[in-house]
């Protein structure tokens, strides 16, 4: 590719990504910037005045202060059980693709069907009641893992197809124990993938708004998904709010990823593909 | 147990409570706790936290938590599985009528028959919160409400125009505004709940001509694509359509730009149901008197009357972790203070149906011009949703389509027809 | 399913002499399968009994299979399925082909490339109610920015969610704006992974770049493609959250999909209706999905 072309194709993408993908985003910020006569016309204008201050503080403290509780929750719930969906998934993703047995089919009917099925509210709510999990964090993070397994784990067994099978063989002769290949061996094989997994996993389980509305009632277990409910309803939306809403509960998952990208980025320059 | 470690659990035990007590935040040694479920927004939400407030510094051993859900088909089924999972709030708000019938509640809200202060509600609230055995299991929540349509004065007065007590007078107005080049009817599909008002708020005048058709459609016997007058709401849904005499961006436009548009002038009609009058007032407080309302026209000058919906009511559901602290606070919703701090929280946007309850003297011409019809000699009657249990959940997906000119109006009700009868079997009433 | 997962580990061991020593423990599944097992397919199982009821949440009749024919005489059934289709097919198909797009250019020596690659993926981190309530802002026929921007150009934009023939294909655009930086990065992952030998190996031949992606890139990562076909078809095909922030199943009903037409009878009430409805959606989406997945993993096979 000469280097014409490339500075060309590379200007094109910059100019086409900023449009279709950041335009948007421009569109939420600066509405968080107006205020509520401005806002609640709904156009991609500049802000008559600097609102976003008081917007802000009023985001923040509404329905005391349900915004941090809410943050705290969520970042509670995610993080608990992002971890456990990662490892979970990732061991049944590495046996489920490694040993064939008759078992397979049904095993991945089932992971299947947890994709196409959606959940059965009510008698969900009954066994969490039945075993005292209804309206707990933990119980939430235990559903959190159980709606999350099946996407996890197709993503994790389409990966480990692709390192190949001598390196786990290798390490059991060595004396390894199972155990040790896969969380010593494996795993860290797999860092791209979990990567993958942690943060749209992360993302799935933060902007989660059915489930907590379900299983998690109360005040005091507000998640982030929830609070964009105080500025917007049926009758009345507060847009200045609202976006300025929206802005706040996606920077956690905004900072995630920028984390994580570094990380695929390092990733990438260690695999050094040039195309 | 040893007497050192009864010591150190007690001492565990207070340290725990003393951390509990500290994360139930601005509790300082109330006793009692509650928690109040309401639809989310922020004037529901002031309006309840006056209450809240109000109640709490006449009874300061009762502490009360206010807890939101969403409004609309989603909070309908929070509330539902919430009752059915024994996890509702101590006393929530929820809708009157017909709704209210399809939560159970004569098995999952307690009995508030005899308490004291329903002598002062009126009768006619107490019919849309009574169970099927005959008890009753609300308290007025809010004032009463028209459906009807808004309109802006300074338009009627520029162009001078009077108010239509026929369709054709109304038809004929919008006309001359049209002419004048102005937006002549407002509608709102971005919100599509809003679609229906032409055909709910044309009750009355299906009731005035034909006073048997609640019980009729009840019993799956009278239809709106066969009864003459029930079909004219959406016939008049479609003329309004066929006219032309939208805003451009009906399709897209919310409830929010409607109440703007005929605040402002930028548009003449609005059909809505009169609690917008509270949004106005919030939101275009100096507009505010630019705005009046009548009730839907009928065919019939003689019969022009106001079809009328009654407020939320507030309950309480048997697993309330106590009755005697819920009861006190629903008696007060149901007294005239509570009318009282309601007024001060969100303004007055109709007449209250608790006996003794006044308006202040200085209320919007919205209002005001509201008031006649439930005085001596005016005419109103309650929304079919409020007479009968059945009320179809596609209504408003169908009259965006007749609005938008995709249906026509015959089609529409036929549709509605079929809806109608799938949610009557649901509810297993006899005849279908 | 913990206990077929047992009986699973004991009729897999395939020698004796390996059952001890297998790198692949059975009790693995365990963890996974104790949650999904009592928090995903219990209730799913004991959901199916209702389907069979008229259900109100406080009580059943049993009333045999007359949800289901109920559910088959919905007006909007046979509409709601083409649009299920349509919806799952052009958002699965451009997340696929956009995806695979993105992820080769940026897994080139472009400028820029740790910017564009956020940029790509920042959809994917707001949540669908705020995606939605952007995009109806956004998608406004009269003042939204879109068809203000078309306005600079000379052009008069359409009722993108308004128009009873646009709705759909609005929201699947939306869908894939929203998906393919998910896409795009399952793709880089799987590029990624290919051994850069083969690229040296092709260099050393004279091979173009397009020569390069048509024989070495598009073969090798075929895990990710069938990855991504997988779940975005699915996921295009049970939609609903999407579609119900932007335009509830509407003009009328002109954006409804199965799925959303489920969605629509449980916020009604008619509980036992929609349990039918979903194992209706669910029969569906197998007779599609399964046949689909077998053939995409036996031709991975076959390589």
């Amino acid at each position: 590719m000469s280097y014409l072309r490339r500075y060309w194709l590379s200007v094109v993408a910059i100019l086409v990504s900023g449009v279709v993908f950041l335009l948007p985003f421009a569109f939420i910020v600066l509405t968080a910037f107006k205020d509520q006569k401005q806002s609640a016309l709904r156009d991609f204008s500049w802000p008559d005045g600097n609102y976003l201050w008081s917007n802000i503080v009023e985001v923040v403290t509404t329905r005391n202060w349900m915004l941090l509780t809410a943050f705290i929750n969520s970042t509670i719930l995610t993080v608990a059980s992002v971890t456990l969906l990662v490892i979970f998934a990732a061991m049944v993703g590495f046996v489920l693709q490694r040993r064939k047995t008759r078992f397979n089919g049904l095993i991945e009917f089932l992971i299947l069907a947890g994709l196409m099925i959606p959940p059965a509210v009510v008698p969900t709510i009954w066994l969490l009641q039945g075993i005292g999990l209804f309206g707990k964090l933990h119980g939430m993070v235990l559903i959190e893992v159980a709606y999350g397994l099946p996407f996890s784990i197709i993503l994790y067994r389409a990966f480990i197809a692709t390192i190949p099978r001598e390196l786990d063989e290798a390490a059991i002769i060595d004396g390894a124990r199972p155990f040790d290949v896969f969380f010593r061996v494996i795993l860290p094989l797999l860092w791209p993938v979990t990567v993958t997994n942690i943060v749209v996993q992360s993302v799935a389980v933060f902007n989660d708004f059915t489930n907590p509305l379900y299983y998690l009632p109360g005040n005091a277990n507000a998640t982030v998904q929830l609070t964009l409910y105080n500025f917007q309803s049926q009758f009345q939306t507060s847009y200045n709010l609202l976006f300025t809403n929206i802005a706040l509960i996606t920077i956690p998952p905004l900072l995630v990823f920028l984390f994580f990208n570094r990380q695929i980025v390092a990733g990438m320059t260690a695999g050094a593909v040039k195309g | 147990m040893t007497k050192t470690s009864r010591r150190i659990a007690l001492a565990g035990l207070s340290a725990g409570l003393m951390a509990m007590t500290a994360l139930t935040g601005a509790a300082y040694a109330q006793s009692i706790n509650l928690t109040y479920l309401i639809p989310s927004g922020a004037d529901g939400v002031a309006v309840a936290e006056e209450l809240v407030k109000s109640f709490e510094a006449a009874n300061p051993d009762i502490n009360i938590d206010i807890e939101t859900r969403p409004g609309g088909s989603e909070g309908d089924n929070l509330v539902k599985t919430r009752l059915a999972t024994s996890s509702m709030a101590d006393i929530f708000r929820y809708n009157s009528g017909s709704l209210f019938q399809a939560i159970n509640p004569a098995q999952f809200l307690v009995d508030l028959t005899n308490e004291p202060w329903q002598a002062d509600v009126q009768a006619s609230f107490k019919q849309v919160v009574t169970a099927p055995d005959g008890t009753v299991r609300g308290a007025p929540m809010g004032a009463a409400m028209g459906g009807g349509i808004y309109y802006n004065k300074a338009i009627y007065e520029e162009l001078g125009l009077s108010i239509p007590k026929t369709w054709a007078e109304f038809m004929a107005n919008n006309e001359k505004i049209k002419a004048a080049g102005k937006v002549a009817v407002i509608q709102t599909y971005g919100d599509t709940w809003t679609s229906q008002l032409f055909v709910l708020a044309d009750y009355y005048n299906v009731s005035a001509k034909d006073p048997s058709f609640a019980s009729r459609y009840t019993a799956g016997e009278a239809k709106f694509a066969t009864d003459e007058a029930a079909l004219r709401g959406f016939e008049k849904l479609q003329e309004a359509h066929d006219a032309g005499l939208f805003n451009e961006d009906f399709g897209a436009a919310k409830y929010d730009d409607g109440i703007r548009m005929v605040a402002a002038g930028e548009g003449a009609h609005y059909p809505m149901l009169t609690f917008a009058t509270t949004a106005i007032a919030a939101s275009y407080p100096d507009m505010l008197d630019n705005v009046g309302f009548f009730a839907q026209p009928g065919d019939d000058a003689s019969l022009n009357g106001l079809t009328v919906w009654m407020p939320d009511g507030i309950y309480i559901p048997t697993t309330t972790s106590n009755l005697d602290a819920a009861k006190k606070f629903v008696a007060f919703v149901a007294s005239v203070e509570g009318c009282e701090a309601q007024t001060r929280a969100g303004g007055a946007s109709g007449p209250y149906l608790v006996n003794g309850c006044t308006l202040p003297d200085d209320v919007p011409p919205a209002v005001s011009d509201m008031l006649p019809y439930f005085a001596e000699g005016g005419q109103n009657g309650p929304a079919l949703e409020f007479l009968s249990p059945i009320k179809g959940p596609a209504l408003e997906q169908i009259t965006v389509e007749v609005g938008s000119g995709i249906r026509p109006a015959a089609d529409g009700a036929a549709l509605y027809d079929e809806d109608v009868r799938k949610q009557a079997q649901q509810l297993g009433l006899p005849g279908w | 399913m913990a206990v077929m997962t047992e009986t699973g580990v004991a009729g897999a061991a395939p020698l004796p002499a390996m059952k001890r020593r297998s790198p692949y423990p059975g009790w693995f599944f365990l963890p996974a399968a104790i949650i999904y097992g009592i928090l995903f397919l219990l209730p799913t199982v004991a959901s199916l009994y209702f389907s069979l009821t008229r259900w109100n949440l406080f009580s059943s009749t049993f009333i045999g299979f007359d949800n289901f024919a109920q559910f088959l005489r919905e007006p909007f059934l046979i509409k709601g399925l083409i649009n299920t289709v349509i919806y799952a097919l052009v958002t699965s198909g451009l997340k696929v082909v956009l995806g695979l797009l993105l992820a080769v250019l940026l897994t080139s020596q472009i400028r820029a490339r740790g910017y564009l690659r956020s940029v790509v993926f920042f959809p994917v981190l707001v949540s669908t109610v705020g995606v939605g309530i952007t995009f109806t802002v956004l998608m406004h026929p009269t003042q939204g920015m879109i068809n203000e921007g078309l306005a600079l150009l000379g052009i008069k934009g359409p009722g993108w969610l308004v128009d009873p023939n646009l709705a759909l294909f609005s929201v699947a655009l939306v869908d894939v704006w929203k998906g393919v930086g998910l896409a795009t990065v399952i793709y880089i992952a799987g590029i990624v992974a290919i051994p850069k030998d083969y690229y040296e190996a092709a260099r050393i031949d004279g091979a173009t770049s397009f020569q390069n992606f048509l024989y070495i890139t598009l073969p090798l990562c075929r895990p990710a493609t069938v990855t991504v076909i997988i779940l975005s078809f699915i996921g295009g095909l049970r939609t609903f959250d999407l579609i119900w922030a932007m335009t509830r199943g509407g003009p009328g009903f002109a954006s409804d999909t199965v799925a959303s037409v489920i969605y629509k009878q449980y916020q009604a009430g008619f509980y036992g209706l929609s349990t039918a409805g979903n194992v209706v959606l669910f029969i569906l989406i197998a007779v599609l999905v399964v046949p689909l997945t077998m053939l995409l993993n036996r031709r991975e096979g076959h390589e």
